[in-house]
């Protein structure tokens, strides 16, 4: 499963195992997307939030 | 069927480990992204997304924190709790209780404006470890070493303009191994112990900043301490974190409530998501 990365339009192979909300990263630039649905044949990704200062465990 | 809801805003390891386990139990899981919801004063139980109990797994605090509000609001079992998620969400919060609880923990002085910081650093002396009162991973932890770091460290906070760190959280330098201790508790068991050992030129432990994980040995004054301060913060699912002072012996630093337990399962034997699965079908049993 494929998706064209949002900034430099580089293809972003997406693991079959992957969920939404998952964090897939684009290998030339390196910008962080977050998958919103998937289903048989496509997938939908949006540029994830940036790490905030309260993220944590 | 019991079903269960796993909170998140960003699926981690953790967050699929559980739902993967959750459903290899028999029982109903469905995940939800905390990002998509929306309250209001009249939104009510009856809402079929949450199920019977909701697992609290959101990566940003204050959005954890005041979605654990809202669903408490409306009478929903959430684990961790309201309480907890505030306590073990702020260091200075998580120190106090800790204390008041006689749990042991490194010595912490608390200052309030830049100015007043100094002042503290000067009278303490170094070296001292200045964290932020929000965060993890060891982000924006530094070890102080003298007058020149202290003035270093106060100009950056103060450019960095936000409420939180205009609070300075000063904490006495540990004399210990070059390791912590992590324990996965779950109610009143400890479910996984692990030595995380810091990586060559660098002082912090964490596995976000490249520590390694061993399994720990849980002898009874560790176990000891950590169910202790467990239940200083009200039982739930924690992750206890433990320095081991070569004179006082252990000593509770942090407490964790959305804990990750990436490496931990690595290297441990025990089923963490499983115990954890069982635990949330207990507390809906009740």
């Amino acid at each position: 499963m494929k998706a064209d990365c949002k900034d430099c339009g580089a293809e972003i192979t997406i693991p079959q195992d992957s969920m939404v909300g998952e964090i897939i990263t684009c290998p030339d630039c390196g910008t962080d997307f977050e998958i919103i649905s998937k289903n048989q044949d496509n997938i939908e990704i949006k540029e994830a939030e940036s790490v905030g200062e309260d993220w944590g465990q | 069927m019991i079903r269960i809801c796993i909170l998140f805003d960003k699926l981690r390891f953790e967050e699929k480990k559980l739902y993967s386990k959750i459903k290899e139990k028999g029982i109903d899981a469905t995940l939800v992204d905390g990002k998509s919801l929306i309250f209001d004063t009249e939104s009510s139980k009856r809402d079929p997304t949450f199920g019977d109990i909701v697992l609290q797994r959101v990566i940003s605090y204050y959005r954890g924190l005041h979605l654990t509000y809202c669903l408490e609001h409306i009478g929903l079992p959430i684990v961790n709790s309201f309480s907890i998620s505030e306590i073990c969400g702020n260091k200075l919060i998580t120190s106090m209780i800790l204390k008041k609880n006689h749990v042991p923990t490194p010595k912490t002085t608390f200052a309030f404006s830049a100015e007043s910081a100094r002042e503290c650093m000067k009278k303490l002396g170094y070296p001292l470890v200045v964290k932020p009162l929000i965060g993890s991973w060891g982000r924006g932890i530094y070890q102080i070493k003298d007058q020149s770091m202290a003035d270093m460290l106060l100009e950056t906070r103060q450019d960095n303009d936000n409420s939180f760190s205009r609070i300075y959280y000063l904490q006495e330098l540990i004399d210990r191994p070059s390791r912590d201790i992590r324990c996965i508790v779950v109610g009143d068991e400890i479910v996984a112990s692990v030595y995380r050992y810091s990586s060559e030129n660098e002082w912090r432990t964490n596995v976000a900043v490249g520590g390694r994980t061993e399994e720990a040995i849980l002898s009874p004054e560790l176990k000891e301490v950590v169910l202790k301060a467990s239940e200083a913060i009200g039982n739930g699912i924690l992750g206890v974190d433990l320095m081991e002072d070569r004179v006082r012996g252990y000593l509770v630093h942090e407490v964790n409530n959305t804990v990750e337990f990436r490496g931990a399962s690595a290297v441990c034997k025990s089923d963490i998501a499983g115990a954890m699965t069982d635990y949330l079908v207990k507390m809906c049993k009740k």
